[in-house]
């Protein structure tokens, strides 16, 4: 097993005094995954929080535990083989604790997830308006009709043309980009309090792609919902949200405004995905892109697990890093005082 | 609708070329059964002039192509002639002796269906787990073992051993219903045995399959009860595998009914095609073959019906 962090308490940790605006605050959250013989960790101790009607991004390649992170809060990670530890605080409790019948009322509900993959997240053998219908039922006790009328409503508000024609369809005969509509109406149906959205446009076209995150946009600005917004296209990132996590082999390695971090990254491995920004790649960057790949959470470099890619590696490197503060910022790096790394042009 | 009015039609339509392709296998292959009719029915002793007057009676010496044409023609009137042995009347048999054969048949459906089902999705929702190993064995097992060895088990066991169930035989399902059910309940598991196997291992394979896809993923998402998840969107998933699987098992049962009629000697289509083919009497094994023939094309026919309607994929196709 990698090494543990000596320091139990990280720098967000001791900053969270005021909780009451916080609408969710995730713990030192780890999660292992056991594949027959062994436990390996796939999250080590990742802390973050979301404001009410923030919308905060997680960046990083694939394969750093994005989806793993999102999956923990809404409590779906595999049943067997696989353990979560930490704390998941939202709304006065802690999802951590929560038993499944206490987190279905959470999921769909308190917090909507959508999904990269809208061709297959919808079930094919359902129309789209019972299978919105459906989810309104799961959590209100109304007439069949009224939810439908929420149902037509709530594909209206995405902006679907002629909303109860299109319930009365299977999601086969719908384009990608309308799916993806369809899934941000199914969960926001039941105005929950936080939409987390994993990488909701990587599948589609770049045009669809600017018009769904138009609508995300619009869509938790007019309800007050928190978006918590992951992705692997930073670009994307610095378009809509206003705060923003890099994630790199299951550890947050840096935090803060978005602003910012784009102005002046504090880690080395934000300012590598800064450097392969397309824009940036006109201004004569050192890093177009980062070289190598993240490593897999059986075999984690000891000491910092960006180094063995990072240009600026030290001796110092060796050690294991802790989130550093400065400010309202924090990085993984010990070196991230004293270098001056290359932001995006602002 | 329209594309389901279309699936029918498209269905009956093949009914007619089906039925005179499968008559005429048949009718091919009773020729190779060494023996002749005539001679039998001419009794001891009977002079060869005897003998080929009977064969001109019953137009045994016609050429083999124009006695299928005139027993295709007569069926198509609806007129399935007279048993060359018993001058009974074939649709007459085939009245008496359906039931028998129907009531194994559906009873085994249905304890393959549940138990099946019900072996596939535990087994599903719980792979890698010992119950999972045990019953993907049994079910290995299951499909490996003879139904008419397995007959014979059950009745060393249950029926002469413990008497909990007549030996052989069958009772009339309309008059005596408790009789006729413990008449058919050894037959019909004997039967049953293969199917259950088979649906276990594809309800499984298929209900994994399902379980692990994205929109699973997204019902849970969503709030829904694992319940809901797996009866209501698991099973309404994997209907269209395990309809279709179910209509094939129909012609699996039918074929083990023949097998299965004689060991429990239940007089039903099974053993009548057994025997009446053993004696070349032609009119009643062409009889038979058509009636299940057409069975099993309306039943597929159900099938795909049902299909369409519940998957909007399987309406598309
Ligand atoms: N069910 C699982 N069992 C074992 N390892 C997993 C499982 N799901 C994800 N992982 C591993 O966890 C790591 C993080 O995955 P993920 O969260 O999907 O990354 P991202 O969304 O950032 O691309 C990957 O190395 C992946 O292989
Ligand atoms: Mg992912």
């Amino acid at each position: 097993m990698t090494h543990v962090e000596t320091n139990t308490s990280s720098p967000v940790h001791a900053k969270s005094s005021a909780r009451g605006e916080r609408l969710l605050e995730v713990r030192d959250l780890s999660v292992s995954f056991n594949d027959g013989n062994d436990w390996f960790e796939v999250l080590n101790k990742v802390s973050f929080d979301v404001k009410p009607g923030e919308t905060v991004g997680v960046v990083g390649e694939s394969g750093c535990g994005k989806s793993l992170t999102a999956l923990s809060i809404l409590g779906l990670l595999p049943r067997r083989g696989c353990r979560r530890t930490g704390q998941i605080l939202f709304d006065g409790g802690d999802l951590v604790a929560f038993g499944e019948g206490d987190m279905r009322k959470v999921r769909g509900r308190k917090i909507g997830m959508i999904f990269q993959e809208p061709m297959s997240a919808l079930d094919p053998v359902f129309t789209v308006g019972y299978q919105i219908t459906e989810t309104v039922r799961a959590h209100f006790k109304v007439s069949s009709r009224e939810a439908h009328e929420r149902a037509v409503a709530a594909l209206a508000a995405v902006g679907i043309p002629s909303p109860s024609n299109c319930a009365a369809m299977y999601p086969m005969s719908l384009s990608g980009g309308m799916r993806q509509r369809v899934m941000i109406a199914m969960a926001l149906v039941c105005e929950p309090q936080l939409l987390i959205a994993d990488e909701p446009t990587t599948a589609l076209d770049v045009t669809i792609q600017a018009q769904i995150m138009d609508l995300l946009e619009e869509l938790s600005q007019r309800t007050g919902t928190a978006l918590l917004f992951i992705t692997h296209n930073l670009g994307l990132v610095a378009e809509s949200c206003s705060r923003m996590l890099t994630m790199y082999a299951g550890q947050v390695v840096e935090n803060g405004p978005v602003d910012e971090i784009l102005s002046r990254p504090l880690h080395p491995y934000t300012a590598g995905l800064l450097g392969s920004l397309p824009q940036a790649k006109h201004r004569k960057s050192k890093l177009p892109s980062i070289p190598g790949r993240v490593p897999s959470p059986r075999d984690m470099p000891a000491g910092c697990r960006f180094a063995p890619r990072c240009t600026y590696v030290e001796a110092g490197c060796r050690m294991s890093q802790q989130l550093v503060g400065h400010g309202a910022r924090h990085a993984r790096c010990w070196r991230s005082d004293t270098l001056v790394l290359p932001g995006a042009a602002v | 609708m329209g594309k389901i009015l279309r699936l029918v039609g498209r269905r009956l339509w093949q009914l007619l070329p089906i039925i005179v392709f499968a008559t005429f296998v048949v009718f091919s292959l009773l020729q190779l059964v060494p023996g002749d009719p005539a001679v039998v029915l001419a009794g001891d002793y009977a002079s060869e002039q005897r003998i080929a007057e009977i064969r001109q009676l019953y137009g045994l010496d016609q050429p083999f192509l124009v006695q299928y044409g005139v027993w295709l023609l007569h069926a198509l009137e609806g007129n399935l002639g007279r048993s060359l042995l018993t001058s009974e009347s074939v649709s007459q048999l085939i009245l008496y002796r359906l039931p028998n054969t129907l009531l194994i048949a559906v009873y085994a459906l249905v304890i393959a269906g549940l138990v099946g089902v019900a072996l596939g999705v535990a087994a599903a929702t719980r792979v890698g787990t010992r119950l999972d190993a045990f019953i993907t064995g049994l079910a290995s097992l299951g499909v490996a073992l003879p139904s008419f060895w397995l007959a014979m088990i059950l009745v060393a066991t249950l029926s002469l051993g413990l008497h909990w169930f007549p030996t052989t035989g069958a009772a009339p399902l309309l008059t005596d219903p408790w009789s006729a059910i413990m008449h058919a309940t050894l037959p019909a598991v004997a039967l049953a045995v293969g199917v259950i196997a088979e649906l276990a291992r594809q309800v499984r394979s298929a209900l994994i399959e399902v379980l692990n896809s994205q929109y699973i993923r997204t019902l849970r998402a969503k709030g829904l009860s694992s319940g809901a998840v797996l009866w209501k969107h698991g099973l309404r998933n994997i209907s269209v595998t395990l309809l279709t699987l179910l209509g094939l098992q129909v012609n699996r049962l039918f074929s083990g009914a023949v097998v299965i009629e004689a060991v429990f000697a239940i007089p039903g289509v099974g053993s009548l095609v057994a025997t009446s083919a053993l004696n070349k009497d032609f009119p009643v094994v062409q009889g038979v073959v058509l009636v299940l023939v057409v069975i099993v094309i309306l039943i597929n026919l159900v099938v795909d019906v049902l299909n369409a309607l519940l998957d909007p994929r399987a309406a598309e196709a």
